[in-house]
């Protein structure tokens, strides 16, 4: 084992992992993410959390971290690269692991323009692919980025992300091994909604043999309305919503979208449990928490085994 | 070449205002290229700030001289003989040619009549695109020559990121995903290799003053140092 996390045991184990995600609090409000965490207890095997989603300014993902271990659950604390220079990220995971956080998520994080503070300066100062290869090299050789030792080098399970829907498309796998060959130990993809393109993206995947290097959650985040699923097809880069599940979405009627919803994300996770070279599903149910332990439930994805 | 563009009008006036004895400075090279700073800006700025100045009811004098080069000292000789006669000077040059004038006349106020705003290209008249951010290790040669520091929103060196839309960038539909044109250029080379390899942290030069010395004129520079 490299980290001892919840969630490297699980997939060690060979065991179909489930994984949560809760975004942090506009605020200082600790109970609001007690709250969101009392509904994914049991029902994940480790929680991403989020780090200044869409960048907007939120309770730092490290200190929401620290709630979740408080009370019993695994985090998986993302980290963007838009935010901190190399000096600010490594401190952050050194005092994070120190916390108890074994669990990381290195993502390259969405452009500044898009959040609530346009005008500032994006850092960039190292990108996903470096902060992976950084991440593993602080573990592995115990060394800083700029090569000094490390006391007690944190040990941590190194996730990425992969956006198989996102132009080139030919490059994406590539840009995956890529991934794999800079440290990563399991990778998180983009929200799945057009199977056909997944399905073809992972016999990619399994020819080139990457399933073997890494472990793959699938990304599935339920659509709540119509108006979600309208909004993520054309307002979101990199997302790709086939006409096919809006017509469906449409197809079930008034009050009825979100049930319909849910059982297009309950027949993904059905397909992923056989799919070869997907090792779980990563469930994004963002503010919609109080709903994971039914997705669960009906996923039939419990009770979460036990390492 | 640098590229500039003027800055508002209401900026320069108030930049010199108080002052009635101004010398406006100009610049033959990329500024008068990119049409921000050169001979027939400098007179057309100063048309304006005499016929503001005079419904104003304080007029000002405004003189104009525009020299070959104001990052080149030799160009600023020409103007050690009339700058005495004047209270301040305004700079159409970039920001390097304003800054050269400044330290040549350290009595003088000095203020600037452009935003300096990138080293780019000339696409059309009057339309300029920016390509280098002058990072000091050029990577062009893996990434098929197009820029990632530059024309990569988040300027990343193993790109591209999950955010590339429809072959465009995650911050506007109107420009294209730097990463996605590297990808099409080297996949028509035949040179995707190139890209495959990861490239570590960049080495960031540009955090301190650089200087460079050609090599072979090490001497003029101690030459030079007291
Ligand atoms: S890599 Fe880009 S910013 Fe750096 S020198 Fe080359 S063109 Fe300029
Ligand atoms: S979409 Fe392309 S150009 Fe824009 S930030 Fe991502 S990789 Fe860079």
């Amino acid at each position: 084992m490299k980290s001892g996390s919840n969630l490297e045991a699980i997939l060690e184990a060979g065991h179909f992992a489930f994984t949560g995600e809760l975004g942090p609090p506009r605020g200082t409000n600790g109970e609001e993410v007690k709250k969101k965490a009392s509904y994914l207890k049991g029902m994940v095997d480790s929680v991403n959390i989020t780090d200044n989603q869409t960048s907007v300014v939120r309770m730092s993902s490290w200190a929401a971290c620290i709630i979740l271990i408080q009370e019993g659950l695994e985090p998986n604390f993302q980290m963007v690269c838009r935010d901190r220079n190399r000096l600010a990220m490594q401190s952050d995971i050194l005092g994070a692991y120190t916390h108890g956080v074994r669990n990381m998520l290195c993502l390259s994080g969405d452009h500044q323009k898009f959040g609530d503070h346009p005008d500032a300066m994006g850092v960039f100062d190292i990108d996903s692919m470096q902060l992976i290869n950084m991440v593993k090299q602080m573990r592995d050789e115990g060394k800083f980025l700029g090569g000094a030792d490390i006391e007690d080098p944190p040990k941590i399970f190194i996730g990425a992300a992969s956006n198989p829907f996102a132009e080139p498309y030919e490059w994406r796998v590539h840009r995956l091994a890529k991934k794999i060959n800079a440290g990563t130990d399991f990778i998180q993809t983009q929200c799945v909604y057009n199977m056909d393109r997944f399905r073809e993206f992972m016999k990619r995947v399994v020819d080139m043999g990457l399933h073997e290097k890494c472990y793959i959650l699938a990304g599935v985040t339920p659509m709540k309305s119509l108006g979600m699923a309208r909004y993520i097809a054309s307002q979101v880069p990199g997302m790709d919503v086939p006409d096919s599940l809006i017509d469906r979405l449409k197809g079930a009627g008034k009050g009825k979208v979100a049930e319909e919803g849910i059982k297009f994300a309950l027949e993904q996770i059905e397909e992923f449990k056989e799919m070869e070279g997907v090792a779980g599903v990563h469930l994004m149910a963002i503010e919609w928490e109080h709903r994971v332990p039914e997705i669960a439930e009906r996923a039939g994805v419990l009770p979460r085994p036990k390492p | 070449m640098i590229v500039a563009k003027r800055k508002p009008f209401e900026e320069i006036k108030g930049l010199i205002k108080g002052y009635n004895k101004v010398l406006n400075v100009g610049c033959g090279t990329c500024v008068a290229v990119c049409l921000a700073g050169g001979e027939k800006e400098v007179a057309v700025l100063n048309a304006e700030l005499d016929m503001a100045r005079k419904l104003e009811e304080s007029p000002i004098e405004v003189g104009a001289l525009t020299v070959e080069r104001q990052c080149d000292r030799e160009y600023l000789e020409p103007l050690d003989a009339i700058v005495n006669d004047y209270e301040a000077i305004l700079s159409m040059a970039c920001g390097a040619g304003i800054q050269f004038v400044a330290e040549r006349f350290p009595q003088t106020p000095v203020f600037p009549a452009v935003d300096t705003t990138f080293i780019g290209v000339n696409q059309g008249v009057g339309w300029y695109e920016e390509r280098c951010r002058s990072c000091s290790s050029c990577v062009l040669g893996m990434t098929g020559g197009i820029c990632p520091v530059t024309m990569c929103a988040k300027g990343l060196y193993n790109g591209p990121c999950g955010g590339t839309n429809k072959g465009n960038c995650e911050i506007s539909k109107d420009q294209p995903c730097a990463w996605y044109l590297i990808y099409e250029r080297l996949e028509k080379q035949g040179r995707l290799d190139s890209i495959m390899a990861f490239t570590p942290a960049s080495k960031w030069e540009n955090q301190v003053p650089r200087t460079v010395i050609q090599p072979g004129y090490e001497k003029s520079k101690a030459d030079a140092t007291p």
